[in-house]
């Protein structure tokens, strides 16, 4: 294929040429960065919690009367009639959940007063049902013994004798061996590792913005005496439905001073995850929406444009297939001028590409763009300026020679 | 001559309506979708009390100290201990500390369920530096402030429930076990975002609907619905946290004249001296005094995701402006020979200019009524895309519905300059010799 003409020609188009030029580029820059994005996003959605979610019902309660001492009693007679519930496993109290987006961090420490925290972790009230409940893998260690499990008010100093905490706890604190059996500090309160589970997740669904690594949990062998919990119900398969309806009945029945709220109160593991992701998974909508349609309107931009030239170039083309050019020499002309253009659209994208990365890096909490996003942005803008071209091109490679012999 | 070019115009829409489709289309989705995050974005990024926004102040004291705070800024929140000294001192015109309660309301109907309420622990200077609009009653007085008086204002949407919307003035409630007097129904009130609470992460939750004396509350011992920061862990009771390093407190005032503000300011900074040498503090604490405006900046309100969004849609914008210079430079150079002619038979460049100017403001028009049905779907379903806290605030007003209009003619416009400067520089000797 001759390039030389076809540049020669572009020269007589400047505007035109820089038009789309410059459209593909934009295209590339905003799609690459969007592509990048979405990818992100799905890949903290994708993020696992380490607790069996499809078996988990949350259960907001709180007592609406009453002091600390009638607290604790009410909860351990709450407990003991949501493990009657049919279709429940296990049921235990805690302050918190994975992407419940609210809960307790506390500064860990090796040894004891340290001003400043070696590491800040999620803390979980949690007891020896919570495990079995959650489903949590226990890699090494013991799962809690029911005699140490001690009372722990909002107020009152910290003060738990046994922790269990995550591997990557685990593995950031004592990288040289196993944490089994080692003390930990809170401030100077110790508190020893009786175990390690492989993998629980913090609530926060921005862990960074929270400050914590979204790893690293510690479970308390502690009773939050409060009048406020969330009941943690290990539900049998199937039986979710049933039991979201029986257990919130069932604490009623027992005693009806007490809220649980109407919209919120009794909640699936899964709804629970769809609401701390739901602006994560909006904004990937979002840009997969603007991504498409972006994509339509540059295709649009380029059958237009090509169109309007093929329609300038009637008597030209007719003038070359009288010439003797066949029509798939006109049809290969005009896919190599959009083939060039297109090149030095996405060279011009990629660098722009690049540089809105860079500016979002600098104003929000962005990563840098891997060049795979714009090398498969390249190749997804070629192949569209391709087949958009092809329709004027093919409309042109059937202009019959005779044209040349025509006026206009 | 102008509405004689406004018909052309008009006529040309249907002249190659594949061309004008596209434009009409392309500058529709472009306007559209940046008009539906703008939508997002203002109501994020609004001024929640326009008129008294210069004159609310959020001081901060860096009651930590270089070796526990490392973020280098003063704390967010207030310890117990500086908020009541500031209450106590009284500096500013009003004052105001508060935190965030969630209580159980018992109806007085033992066959009804109590259910939850959130609400602020508050002084009775909130009501007014905050300008809360009362339909009944009226905010507590600081007297009663000072007697640690049961007094509660409650929503009206709380009294409707309650009360069936009538006057509650003077009738007690009973929340979380304890008796309040109701001294004050307010009309709905929700600054957007809600300025006064940014910390607690409810900066765009649903309304509150309970305000209760802040006195009385520590009486009770009732614990905050918010955050709280400490250093250690180590208080013992009620009174022991009072008396730690826990941060929890949202302090407010309210300095009228920026003479004022400068005078809270030194305040400040010799409160925290004092302290200093009292031996509360070994270091110099840094304060901070911000605005309204200035304190949403520092704790950066808007989401990220509207900001983004908001970028992403002007982008998009651009590249369809880029698109219609394309494709209004196809559509005029189209009609080379008809400008030919025209200049031939005397018409000045001028004229050319004006002529596709308005043909181009046409296809705008076009382009923006069409901008409008997509706007008007687009903010409609936006509680796919953002958290449904934000997507309540979007909504569809007059100003979104003129400026999309506006948005949509002018860009057409300015995308028209380019090809119309070519369409006037058609040479008409050329285009008649060809013709």
């Amino acid at each position: 294929m001759q390039i030389k003409p076809i540049l020669s020609a572009l020269r007589r188009h400047k505007a035109g040429t820089l038009l789309i030029m410059l459209q593909i580029a934009l295209t590339l820059a905003i799609v690459s960065n969007a592509f990048f994005i979405i990818q992100q996003n799905l890949t903290q959605l994708s993020r696992p919690t380490g607790i069996d979610e499809a078996q988990i019902v949350r259960i907001n309660n709180q007592f609406a009367t009453g002091t600390e001492a009638t607290d604790a009693a009410l909860m351990q007679s709450d407990l003991d009639t949501l493990r009657r519930v049919p279709g429940v496993v296990d049921a235990y109290a805690t302050n918190s959940l994975p992407l419940s987006r609210s809960g307790r961090s506390m500064g860990i420490n090796l040894k004891p007063g340290q001003p400043n925290a070696m590491v800040t972790a999620a803390f979980y009230f949690a007891d020896e049902h919570t495990i079995p409940t959650l489903g949590l893998q226990l890699l090494a260690g013991r799962n809690f013994s029911p005699s140490e499990i001690v009372d722990q008010t909002d107020n009152d100093a910290f003060k738990v004798p046994s922790v269990i905490i995550t591997q990557s706890l685990a593995d950031t604190q004592f990288p040289h061996g196993s944490a089994l059996g080692k003390v930990l500090y809170i401030g100077s309160a110790a508190s020893t590792v009786v175990g390690i589970v492989r993998r629980l997740e913090v609530p926060w669904v921005d862990a960074a913005g929270a400050g914590v690594h979204d790893g690293d949990s510690v479970l308390m062998a502690a009773r939050s005496i409060s009048n406020r919990a969330s009941y943690v119900l290990r539900v049998r398969p199937g039986q979710l439905e049933a039991v979201k309806t029986a257990a919130p009945n069932a604490l009623f029945a027992s005693n009806r001073v007490r809220v649980i709220p109407d919209d919120k109160g009794v909640q699936s593991f899964s709804e629970i995850r769809a609401e701390a992701y739901a602006s994560v998974r909006g904004t990937a909508v979002l840009m997969g929406i603007i991504s498409l349609v972006l994509l339509g309107v540059t295709a649009a931009g380029i059958v237009g444009l090509s169109s309007f030239w093929v329609g300038q170039r009637r008597r030209q083309i007719g003038i070359r297939r009288a010439l003797g050019a066949t029509s798939h020499d006109i049809l290969s002309y005009f896919l190599t001028e959009n083939f060039l253009i297109s090149l030095a659209g996405v060279a011009l994208g990629t660098l722009l590409a690049l540089g809105m990365n860079a500016w979002m890096m600098q104003h929000f909490e962005m990563h840098r763009l891997s060049p795979l996003y714009v090398a498969i942005g390249v190749i997804v803008l070629l192949l569209l300026g391709q087949s958009a071209v092809l329709a004027p091109a093919l409309r042109a490679s059937r202009v019959p020679p005779v044209t040349a012999t025509r006026t206009v | 001559m102008f509405s004689y070019y406004i018909r052309l115009g008009l006529r040309s829409l249907r002249r190659n309506p594949v061309l004008t489709g596209l434009m009409v289309l392309t500058i529709a989705v472009g306007v559209a979708a940046s008009m539906a995050t703008f939508a997002v974005f203002r109501a994020v990024s609004g001024d929640p009390i326009p008129d008294k926004s210069a004159q609310l102040f959020k001081p901060q004291i860096d009651s930590w100290g270089p070796t526990l705070n490392n973020t280098k800024e003063p704390l967010d929140a207030m310890d117990y201990t500086d908020a009541m000294a500031l209450m106590r001192a009284h500096k500013a015109a009003k004052q105001v500390v508060s935190y965030p309660v969630d209580l159980s309301v018992l109806p007085n109907d033992p066959a009804s369920r109590p259910f939850q309420e959130a609400g602020y622990a508050t002084y009775s200077d909130f009501f007014s530096m905050f300008e809360v609009p009362f339909k009944y009653g009226s905010a507590w007085s600081a007297a009663q402030d000072a007697q640690h008086g049961n007094q509660v204002v409650i929503s009206s949407k709380l009294n409707q429930r309650l009360f069936g919307g009538t006057d509650s003035v003077g009738r007690s409630i009973n929340l979380s076990g304890n008796q309040f007097r109701i001294v004050g129904v307010i009309q709905p009130w929700d600054p957007q975002p809600r300025f006064y609470d940014v910390v607690n992460g409810r900066t765009f939750a649903d309304p509150p609907q309970l305000w209760i004396t802040f006195t009385r509350a520590i009486d009770l011992q009732i614990p905050s619905f918010g955050g709280r920061s400490c250093s250690d862990n180590s208080s013992a009771g009620f009174a022991g946290f009072l008396q730690s390093d826990c941060v929890w407190l949202s302090y407010w005032a309210e300095l009228p004249k920026p003479a004022a503000a400068a005078a809270y300011m030194r305040y400040l900074q010799s409160y925290a001296a004092d302290q200093q040498h009292a031996g509360r503090f070994t270091w110099k604490a840094k304060v901070r005094l911000s605005s309204v405006t200035q304190w949403l900046d520092l704790q950066h309100v808007v989401p990220q995701e509207s900001k983004v969004s908001m970028l992403l849609s002007l982008g998009f914008l651009v590249v369809c402006l880029v698109n219609t210079i394309g494709l209004l430079l196809a559509k005029f150079m189209r009609r080379a020979p008809e400008i030919g002619v025209r200049r031939a038979l005397g018409a000045s460049r001028a004229a050319v200019y004006q002529q596709f100017l308005i043909e181009a403001a046409m296809v705008g028009l076009a382009g923006g009524v069409l901008g409008l049905l997509l706007t008007a779907g687009a903010v409609l379903g936006i509680g796919l895309i953002f958290a449904p806290q934000i997507a309540r605030l979007a909504h569809v007003d007059l100003t979104l519905l003129g400026l999309t209009v506006v948005l949509a003619v002018a860009a057409t416009v300015i995308a028209a300059f380019y090809p119309t400067w070519r369409a006037s520089r058609v040479q008409p000797a050329w285009q008649l010799r060809a013709n």
